[in-house]
């Protein structure tokens, strides 16, 4: 498996009106994303999980920590960047309401990123403005039309097809769904599988609806805080939760039948709300809501523990001892 | 590959169709919008066509006929006349002319001026010269527009070309200001941004991405100002500082007939009456155009 998006303690903070007072929107955060995979990142709202996704793509420059691209350093803001990495990582925005520009036909929306990677024009243009529109299954005669002349699903997908306008083979998907209605999630969802089928595409998929990332992600990471508190592959993280905070996350996850009931882990009330990114607790950022905290979660920072291969977390639970011990397995059986 | 071709052109004009329509039914749905733009067409034919329109077109130029000075209104002269014998409704309508040049011109001045001013300012906001030239805008805000061009055309020779510079420049930071703001709301929209990841230059993006989404209201302020730029250069003729006679200009003719105030009423508040109705006749106008522009979308 070749690494495509590789983040090392990427650390992105942003200055308040009082000095010397940050948010830390993202802390130290490292992922590697491989070729054609589906990486998810989950996390509450204010978790950092977008800020994470807009640095990726250049729209912040991250404060310390690097990003590589195929093994090319992207760390710095969209400006720096050159065109065809431009060309290669592109973004879908959450609400196309807002991500398409009112004032412009969808030829045109879609032909900007033609234009300038491409240098396409007139007729060649129309051509190939008519041929995405086939990939996210529009109809031909939506050339013409506004954006306020089509519904929210379809404006998602004219949105999709500015993006694989360049041809990308990186794509960041910002929530695409969540501000759309329920039934126009499963076709918006449907599209992109088969569109990474299709053009063996990356994704980088920031959500916070973890039952959608069971069926489309191959590897998650889970934000809380500006940190990623476990990552892993889907299976495992959903067969076998370690961290309490993923615990909680799934425990919430609201189900309809008791056979769905019976496959997730023990029931953890969810307590409180995320506590804000200028102020994070000492120690483990989620001792304030976290079951099992001891005095240590309260002072000491957890470190990261691999308790598989390929699995992260960050939790004083697994590192009782000098390493993953099989104390720590017995202790993870104990509340899990 | 003809057909298909051919059925491209016709639903891209369809589309248009379809868009005019609906904007004209906006537009239309309140009856005073339709009567000022018959007003507005009205005043603008006149204008165009009043050597044909006016009763006495010769009465424009420097004629005197001191027999029939400051007749009242009757069938012969509608509006009167004034204290050299000319038909007032006849210098009235060619009064029209340099009045309605001066709204148009002014505009044309003052709309890309301000435009590209707060588009700059306004998408680069927080730079230096962003800062710079909107605190120089706010200096020619804190003076009014009528206070600055009475001055500034106090310094020029009195010519209806210098009088339109002199508003020209009393007027473009009220569009600075317009385009200013609502380009800083815009400028974090997601579609703005997404042209900034494509690479789309920043001229392209501040021209072509955010511009045409303030066309609206720039119209609507257009129509508007229209009236108001040409009270101003009324203003700027009553006190002597526009078009010199023997050419109408309706702030000349208001303040030649206050001298004969009120026994002949007419020679003033005839031309006087005429400035209100454009305004009125623009204010309307602009009103159908704010309907036609910004709702129902």
């Amino acid at each position: 498996m070749q690494t495509i998006l590789k983040v090392q303690n990427l650390k992105k903070y942003f200055p308040t009106k009082k000095k010397g007072v940050y948010v830390k929107a993202v802390d130290e955060i490292s992922f590697d994303i491989f070729e054609q995979d589906v990486f998810a990142l989950v996390g509450e709202s204010g978790s950092g999980k977008s800020t994470t996704a807009y640095t990726v793509v250049g729209m912040y420059e991250p404060t310390s920590g690097k990003i590589f691209y195929k093994n090319f350093d992207i760390s710095y803001g969209v400006d720096k960047r050159p065109l065809k990495l431009k060309q290669e990582i592109q973004i879908v925005f959450q609400d196309p309401g807002t991500s398409l520009n009112p004032s412009k036909t969808v030829l045109q929306i879609i032909g900007a990123p033609l234009t300038i990677h491409k240098k396409l024009r007139g007729k060649s243009l129309i051509e190939e403005v008519l041929k995405l529109l086939e990939m996210v299954e529009l109809p031909s005669d939506y050339l013409y039309k506004l954006p306020r002349d089509i519904g929210g699903g379809e404006k998602q997908l004219i949105a999709i097809a500015r993006a694989l306008a360049p041809q990308p083979s990186f794509i960041v998907l910002d929530e695409p769904t969540s501000a759309l209605d329920v039934s126009i999630q499963a076709k918006i969802i449907k599209t992109l599988l088969r569109l990474k089928e299709e053009l063996k595409l990356t994704y980088l998929f920031i959500t916070h609806d973890l039952s959608l990332v069971r069926n489309i992600s191959n590897r998650i990471a889970i934000m809380y805080l500006g940190k990623i508190v476990e990552q892993g592959p889907t299976d495992r993280i959903f067969s076998d939760p370690a961290h309490p905070y993923t615990q909680m996350l799934l425990s919430s996850i609201p189900v309809l039948t008791k056979d769905e009931e019976a496959l997730k882990p023990k029931h953890i009330e969810s307590t409180g709300e995320i506590p804000s990114p200028v102020n994070v607790p000492p120690g483990c950022p989620f001792h304030t809501r976290c079951p099992f905290a001891k005095q240590i979660c309260r002072e000491k920072e957890p470190p990261y523990v691999e308790i598989e291969p390929g699995r992260i977390v960050r939790c004083h639970l697994f590192s009782n001892g000098t390493d993953g011990s099989s104390k720590d397995e017995e202790e993870v059986q104990t509340w899990s | 590959m003809y057909n298909e071709e051919a059925s491209m052109v016709l639903l891209a004009r369809a589309a248009q169709r379809d868009r005019i329509k609906r904007a004209w039914y906006r537009f239309s749905r309140h009856k005073l919008s339709i009567v000022g733009l018959i007003m507005v067409l009205s005043i603008v034919f006149i204008a165009i066509f009043a050597p044909y329109v006016a009763p006495y077109p010769e009465h424009a130029g420097p004629y005197v006929d001191f027999g029939s000075a400051c007749e009242p209104p009757s069938l012969a002269h509608p509006f009167g006349t004034d204290a050299m014998g000319r038909d007032i409704l006849s210098r009235v309508f060619f009064a029209f002319r340099d009045a309605l040049l001066m709204g148009i011109v002014v505009l044309i001045i003052v709309v890309p001026i301000g435009s590209t001013v707060g588009l700059i300012g306004g998408y680069f906001e927080g730079k230096w010269f962003s800062t710079l030239i909107m605190r120089i805008t706010d200096v020619f805000l804190a003076i009014p527009p009528l206070v600055l061009a009475l001055a500034i055309a106090a310094l020029l020779r009195p010519t209806l070309l210098n009088s339109m510079m002199a508003v020209s420049v009393s007027w473009w930071p009220w569009y600075a200001r317009l385009v200013y703001g609502m380009t800083i709301s815009l400028k974090n929209e997601p579609f703005v941004k997404a042209a900034e990841l494509q690479g789309m230059n920043k001229f392209k993006i501040m021209f072509s991405e955010i511009l045409p989404n303030h066309l609206g209201p720039i119209l609507t302020k257009m129509t508007l100002d229209m009236g108001w730029v040409i009270l101003t250069g009324a203003s700027l003729s009553f006190v002597g500082l526009g078009e010199q006679p023997p050419t109408p200009a309706l702030g000349t003719m208001v303040s030649d007939g206050a001298k004969y105030l009120p026994t002949y009423w007419w020679i003033s508040v005839f031309p006087a009456l005429m400035i209100v109705v454009i305004i009125l006749a623009f204010n309307l106008l602009g009103d159908g155009v704010r309907e036609m522009l910004t709702s129902g979308e």
